[in-house]
């Protein structure tokens, strides 16, 4: 499908919004993780203002394409899209992390609307989601499953025993994506337990593989319209992106794995981000 | 012994309501032979999911199926299902609260050839302590059965712990049965004996032996673990004022541990649980000899009826 360049530019401000949001929350809070945010931004963003079909009005339509968190301490993207989707006020992102909100450390699907699955503990995503994703083929619904996962949690022998069983049962209407930012919490990705091959490793579990840069609206949409044209195999989307993107002392520094910001630091990086267009 | 197996028992109720509910999906971790999912396999093969010897991956899958709306049990062996993969218990069936059935074979030392990597005598000890699951372990065959439409229409985590031997017949009819309600399978006055699992059975002879004694001991089957029926098990505490608990488990953290923690915060009675010591056990030629020589003889329930009823 061909997107007009309005289109683009309107998700783009929107990942902007969303980078905003994102770190005036963990600001507030004192805690939260900025780098994995932030490099996820702009899947978030072409998902949930385009791709996903969502009613927020009606957040348990049986029809509702389902979006899981795996790598869940991006908590705060999630939540700032949700908001901005309408899911709950945005107002309720000032109050995230307080013992009466429903916005938990981790996404819990019980306590806030438009969370799939709770997350936290890296791994489970590729599982669960195949689950969902067979659930869709014997209820007959036509709804689509996207998983977005970390590069570090590759790592983690789940992702890959929940890899096989997707391929096993062919399940095309899932699709993972791997935010693919080469920085997890002690260090670079291809320091602390490489997974390159990584292309070839999805691939040898018998899954389509597409690799794009995941800091670019256009491909991101591209994939995974591509990648629900693929029969009869699950797909990941290899997202290469940058830890902490749009920030630059944020930028692939491990440091920022799991550190909010101060008041100057969080002034620097809004300035670096621009002000918000019109979304 | 012409009573069958609690595993069979088990399968082929599983496959008979898999024909009643439609939602019904199975899934097993490479042992649909050995827990006999293979019925229900057989039966419904597009509602059965064998996702090989990946226990944590069983879980998670079924995590999935739940939340789209279908009733998973997922099948495997105790030892594994309540170690590899509590981490997938803890999360994303208890804390996520999905409405998953997680059917424990093999449990205690029921597989008593294949020696103490294949038994599991702490899983009701680690289950209990989950927040959100419900521990349910029959006692007999018969009564394996009828829990499966109830475990399948409850709304909620289910761990429903399987023997894979054929204990003693306890229930000659299906057993009228209620989550977290225990069982008043014999009166008696004078010490009451709480058993589950495997142990009913011989917590039933253990009575009858010391009544040739002039003992009555009352008889309570705890089906349930948690929640733990601490109505039932005060009221005995009150009216016999001693308590022998009997499980094919660990004594540490088990159906012992329950009771001692209810007691404690309620009615203190003197207790002596029965079970399996702190240590692993080994393999042996059947299950009954097994049981017999880790501390679960119909005799070792005996012998702590006379100690508890000395303490009183």
């Amino acid at each position: 499908m061909s997107y007009p360049e309005s289109l683009i530019v309107a998700l783009e401000e929107r990942a902007r919004q969303l980078r905003r949001d994102a770190l005036i929350m963990i600001h507030r809070r004192g805690a939260g993780h900025p780098g994995g945010s932030l490099s996820a931004a702009d899947i978030v963003a072409a998902l949930f203002f385009h791709k996903l079909r969502l009613d927020p009005q009606r957040p348990d339509w049986p029809e509702r394409d389902r979006f899981i968190l795996s790598k869940g301490h991006a908590s705060a993207i999630l939540y700032a899209a949700l908001a901005r989707r309408g899911f709950f006020p945005v107002s309720d992102l000032e109050r995230w992390g307080e013992l009466d909100c429903h916005l938990q450390g981790h996404p819990d699907r019980l306590k806030t609307p438009g969370v799939e699955m709770t997350s936290g503990i890296l791994g489970h995503g590729v599982a669960v989601g195949a689950g969902l994703a067979l659930a869709a083929r014997l209820k007959s619904r036509r709804y689509r499953v996207y998983v977005l996962l970390g590069d570090g949690e590759c790592q983690a022998g789940i992702v890959w025993e929940g890899a096989m069983l997707a391929a096993r049962y062919r399940l095309s209407n899932l699709t993972a994506i791997v935010d693919y930012n080469d920085v997890q919490l002690d260090g670079p990705v291809h320091e602390v337990m490489p997974i390159e091959p990584l292309a070839e490793k999805w691939r040898a579990f018998n899954w389509a593989v597409l690799e794009i840069n995941g800091h670019n609206i256009r491909q991101i949409m591209e994939a995974l319209d591509t990648a629900a044209e693929i029969h009869h195999r699950p797909t990941v989307i290899i997202a290469h992106t940058t830890k902490g993107k749009g920030v630059s002392f944020m930028e692939n520094e491990a440091a920022w794995h799991g550190v909010a910001p101060n008041d100057a630091q969080l002034a620097q990086a809004l300035a670096e981000l621009g002000t918000e267009g019109s979304v | 012994m012409s009573e069958i197996s609690m595993r069979e028992a088990y399968g082929r109720a599983l496959a008979d309501y898999g024909a009643v509910n439609p939602d019904i999906v199975v899934l097993d971790a490479d042992t649909s032979a050995s827990t006999l999912t293979s019925f229900f396999a057989r039966r419904f093969p597009e509602r059965f999911f064998n996702v090989g010897i990946a226990e944590p991956c069983l879980v998670d899958t079924a995590v999935g199926l739940a939340l789209g709306g279908l009733i998973p049990f997922a099948n495997a062996f105790a030892a594994l299902l309540a170690l590899r993969a509590v981490e997938q218990i803890r999360t994303c069936v208890c804390y996520a609260r999905a409405n998953v059935k997680l059917a424990a074979g093999y449990a205690g030392l029921s597989d008593f050839k294949d020696g103490p990597t294949h038994h599991s005598i702490t899983d009701i000890a680690i289950m209990r302590a989950l927040p959100e699951i419900v521990v349910i372990v029959p006692a007999d065959a018969t009564e394996a059965a009828s829990w499966v439409p109830l475990v399948a229409e409850y709304d909620g985590p289910v761990y429903l712990r399987l023997s894979r031997a054929a204990t003693l017949p306890v229930h000659t009819q299906p057993p009228a049965l209620e989550i977290g309600k225990g069982l008043m399978l014999r009166a008696g006055d004078d010490v009451t004996i709480v058993a589950t699992g495997s142990m009913v059975g011989r917590s039933l002879l253990a009575a009858e032996r010391l009544s040739h004694e002039g003992i009555t001991a009352r008889v309570l089957e705890f089906h349930t673990v948690k929640p733990l029926d601490t109505d039932l098990l005060r009221q005995a505490a009150e009216e016999t004022g001693t308590i022998v608990t009997a499980e094919e488990h660990s004594v540490i953290g088990g159906l012992g541990g329950a009771v001692a923690e209810a007691l404690g915060s309620g009615s203190p009675v003197p207790l002596e649980r029965v079970g399996i010591a702190d240590t692993f056990a080994c393999t042996a030629l059947t299950p009954e000899l097994l049981m017999d020589a880790y501390g679960l003889a119909v005799e070792d329930i005996v012998a702590a009826a006379r100690r508890a009823l000395a303490r009183k």
